[in-house]
Order: C-alpha cells, then structure tokens, then sequence
C-alpha cells in the first residue's frame, strides 16, 4: 500500500492538489451530462418546433437583456398545481432552439412558458407600460421604454448565422431574408407578398399549419419598436409544439 | 498499511496520523460509529434505487437510460394526478355542462360546485386582465357591473368565454371592427371636434360648443348610428357600446373619446375553448354571471 502514502506529494504541490480535485470532482459531472448528448430520448420526438422567426429572435434578445428570466421561469414541471395553472408541462424539445435557454430558476412573477396566446397583444403592451394599472399586487417594474424604442435590427441575419453555429436549422434563405421576414410579421400591410414568403418558410420548417403569427403587436403600425418584438416572443412562447400529436406514453418521451 | 512506526500522542493516548506541521502532530481519531454506518447505508440505498428506479444512463450505443424495474414516470404520475382531479371533477362538471341556468340557480350542490371551480378558474385566467372580483380596468370590462358589450346572459357569456372576442383564430369568435376614423381619414379632425362634442351631449355630459354638437350630430347619423344606435345606446349584436350610459371602457374625457374615434379601439379577448375544458368554461361563466351583472 505504498500508494497510499504518496499524497504528502499532492499535499505538497499545489498546483497538482487543484489538477487532482478538478479531475475528482468533474467526474460526477460527466456522469450526468455526457450521456444527454448521445442518448436518443434526451429531446422528445414532437411536431411543430421551428425555428424561432427573425421578430421572435428580436424579442427573445430583449427577453434576456432586460433580464426577464432573472424573476420568470420558463418552465412549467410535470406537478399537478403546475400543470393545472399554466397547462402541460414543457418538454426539453420546446427548448431546443433556445440559445442559452430559459428556464430560469426562480418565481419572482409566473412562469411565461404557456403565456403565448393567453392574453391579448393590448394586455401585454399595456402591462408592459405600467404592470400596476392591471395588476395592482404586481411589483413588476414598468417597461414604458420599449413602446418608445425603435427596434435595431440591422444585424438579425448575423443573430441567425449565430444560431446556426451552435446548432439551430436556419436555412440560407432565412438567414438571406432575416430582414425582410422580420418586418413583414410586423406589417403585414405593406410587406404583402414577403408575408407569404415568411409563412412558407417558417411553416415548412415546423411541419404545420398556423404558428407563425402576423400582426402589428404594439398598436402603432407607424413603427417597429422594441415592444413589437417583445410581445411577439412572448405571444409564441409555448404554442409551438402540437400536442395533439404528442404521445406521451411513448417510450422515448416517457421521463 | 504504513512503513512509520506507531506514534503514540501522550495526553491523549491516542495514535497520530504520523503527519508533522512545524512541531504540531494530527491525532488519528476514528471516525464516529453513527456518521459511518450512516454513510454505508446511503451507499446501499444508492444501490437498490438504481436497481428500482430509472437512473443508469446508457454506454454509447443503447439509445436510453435504464428503466428501473419500477418502471416509474413522473410524467405517467403527473398525467394520472391530472386524470384524477377530471374525473373528480367530472362527477359535477358533466352535470354542470348540460344544466340550464335555472337549474344552476335552484341546485345547490351544483351552483356551490360551479362558483368554487370558478372563482379559483377566475384568478388563474381571468384576473389578469379583468382585475381579482372582475372589478376591471381601462380597455378592460368590469365584469361586476350590469353593462354588457356583446351578451350578459349565462349562454352569451360562455360564448364570449369559448370563443373569445375577435380572436382570429377561431372562426366563431365576436367579432366587429370600429373604423378609426380619423386615422384612416374617414373624417376630418373638425368633423371629429363635433362628433365628440354631440356624442358628450347625448352621454349627459356639458359639451362646451352647442353649435359644434349640432354639426356632429349630422355626422353621427351617418357614420356612428349604423353601429351605435341613432340615440347612441350601441348594438349588443355587434359589441357596439352604449354611449349614453355613463360608462366608458376607454375613458369619458373629450380628449380619451376623441382618441377613441380617431383611432377606433378593436380590443381582443383570446378563446378560451382550447385552453379549458367544459366544466370549467361553463363554472366560470356561472361565476362571472354572478359577479352582480348576469341578465
């Protein structure tokens, strides 16, 4: 057991004690993340996930920016109150576009991964603007500014090709097109034929009908600003995935 | 196990490690019986839970983690929970989906049933936009009054629930379009002047130009009375408002109602139809007809 006597020499050299403790403690690490990227069922077989459209890109931009995930979750657990409040559970593939994600990991406010489509576009600008004249317990600090701010979006193609980098099925064409696709969601009266251009490329990619959503989100079709984005991401959050098709005794979605 | 002869800690009695820091020696007590049998025993149960539970990832190659040969899920248990509390439910709820309002109202199970699954439905989905108790806000109905927009009895309110209100989604929704009038230059902004000037008067209000309310009540026959009435008491067919009733979604104020026909308000309410089953679409209708206007 001569072996056993030798750690006075990691005892004595500092740098190869932090080389032995790193090495100790990634283990357990990788024992937990390094069979999620070979495993086939670490992402459920769904339909409808698509990648997210230019203007959502934009809005989640602003989602992460203004910090939204630091008191929102985005992620609704398989626990019955859960499921019961915001609806069914998320599903890992309802994430698999999102660069870094966004579960969060604290309800400061409610979870926002079901609020697409839950309350109209007014409601979400006009809480946004000032939280309290809806929700008068809400201690959510007011957003005026996005209504007032321009949205930049000179480099959307270059998000895009990010996106494409570290995994996300952008096409040449979407990427070509970032700029257009973006202002056509958003004002559908002037971008006529473009509109159909986006729906037809962002319906192919997610395999159905129905989930780009076209409209002038902010009341102020003069402009795209900042609230247009926001609201857009935030009326798509959740609505992708079609569930009617989702089968979740299915072995490779069962968890 | 050590090449060191035993070193025997005086005071104490007990054996050192053998290890010396500038003259101060380490004493080797044993660990203590209770933390080790302890520790052995989460080792253990380590064991059997992966014998039991899903926990083995799979070698590169096998596809999915071990199933355990409890084959549990907490997504199976999550679903079976959910599936439970329906058929709770369901033992009222389908009763409840097929009562009429009068039988809603003489039932008292079925009413008590009804306002407790839609009151706690209510602030889950309905809060948000129409304040807790329905007490409203700008751009959003008091539900607690007796002024309706589209239909304020039991049926019509569910429709308004399962359907929403110009919600594009669904084809049967409520739906009608203001036209915004001053933006689309359907009017001039003068001609609009006198329209708010008239439509203050008939609402009861001190309109400050006599001679400008005459001008608009012209055009309010020709532009405004197809939807709101000639006396201005709105068309619930059509969601048109009472203008006379001293009650204003988007505030009374020459200045909030000159915006309003400048650039029409189109407000959305999303179809719940999707979102929630029967019983609670119909609970939450009982309740909301209950809040103090239901016709």
């Amino acid at each position: 057991m001569g072996l056993m006597n030798n750690h006075g020499v990691l005892e004595r050299h500092s740098l190869l004690l932090t080389i032995g403790i790193l090495i100790t403690v990634s283990i357990g690490g990788i024992i937990q993340m390094a069979p999620l990227f070979y495993m086939e069922n670490t992402i459920e077989k769904v339909e409808g996930m698509r990648p997210y459209t230019p203007l959502e890109v934009a809005g989640r931009n602003i989602y992460i920016r203004e910090g939204c995930y630091v008191c929102h979750s985005q992620m609704v657990r398989p626990l019955r109150d859960e499921v019961e409040r915001y609806g069914h559970y998320s599903l890992a593939a309802e994430s698999m576009y999102d660069h870094p994600f966004q579960w969060g990991s604290k309800r400061t406010g409610p979870d926002l991964a079901r609020v697409g489509g839950k309350y109209s576009d007014e409601w979400h600008v006009d809480h946004l603007i000032d939280p309290r004249a809806l929700v008068p317990e809400s201690i959510m600090p007011p957003y005026a500014f996005l209504a007032e701010k321009k949205l930049d979006f000179d480099h959307i193609g270059d998000d895009l090709k990010a996106l494409r980098m570290v995994g996300v099925p952008y096409t040449d064409e979407m990427i070509e097109n970032a700029e257009m696709d973006l202002r056509a969601q958003v004002d559908p009266d002037i971008y006529f034929d473009e509109q159909d251009a986006l729906v037809a490329r962002y319906t192919e990619a997610a395999g159905r009908e129905g989930t780009v959503q076209i409209r002038d989100y902010d009341m102020d079709p003069d402009r795209i600003t900042e609230m247009d984005a926001l609201v857009a991401y935030l009326q798509m959050t959740g609505t992708l995935v079609d569930f009617s098709t989702y089968e979740a005794g299915d072995l490779m979605n069962r968890r | 196990m050590s090449d060191h002869t035993k070193d025997i800690d005086q005071p104490t009695g007990v054996e050192t490690t053998g290890h010396e820091w500038d003259g101060i020696k380490e004493l080797n007590n044993p660990l203590p019986r209770w933390w080790l049998y302890i520790w052995y025993a989460t080792i253990a149960i380590s064991l059997v839970y992966m014998v039991v539970m899903p926990a083995i990832p799979a070698l590169p190659g096998l596809g999915t983690n071990t199933r355990g040969i409890s084959n549990h899920s907490d997504r199976d248990v999550v679903a079976a929970q959910i599936a439970e509390l329906r058929t709770e439910r369901m033992a009222a709820g389908s009763a409840l989906v097929e009562a009429s309002l009068e039988e809603i109202e003489t039932d008292r199970t079925l009413q008590q049933f009804a306002m407790a699954a839609g009151e706690s439905a209510f602030g889950d989905n309905c809060a948000t936009c129409h304040g807790a108790g329905g007490r409203g806000a700008k751009g959003y109905p008091t539900l607690a009054d007796d002024v309706w927009l589209w239909d304020g009895t039991l049926d019509g309110i569910e429709y308004t629930l399962r359907h929403g209100i110009r919600h594009e989604d669904d084809v049967d929704t409520r739906f009608s379009l203001m036209p915004a009038f001053g933006k689309d230059r359907l009017l001039t902004s003068a001609q609009i002047d006198d329209v708010v000037a008239h439509v203050m008067t008939i609402a009861g209000k001190e309109a400050h130009d006599a001679a400008s309310a005459a001008r608009g009540a012209e055009t309010f026959a020709s532009q405004c009375a197809s939807c709101h009435g000639v006396d201005g008491t709105g068309d619930r067919t059509l969601g048109a408002p009472d203008l006379t009733d001293h009650e204003w979604l988007f505030g009374g104020s020459e200045r909030e109602i000159y915006t309003t026909v400048y650039n029409a308000r189109n407000a959305h309410m999303p179809a719940w139809g999707g979102r929630l089953d029967d019983a609670t679409i119909k609970s939450l209708a009982v309740y909301v007809h209950s809040l103090g206007g239901g016709e």
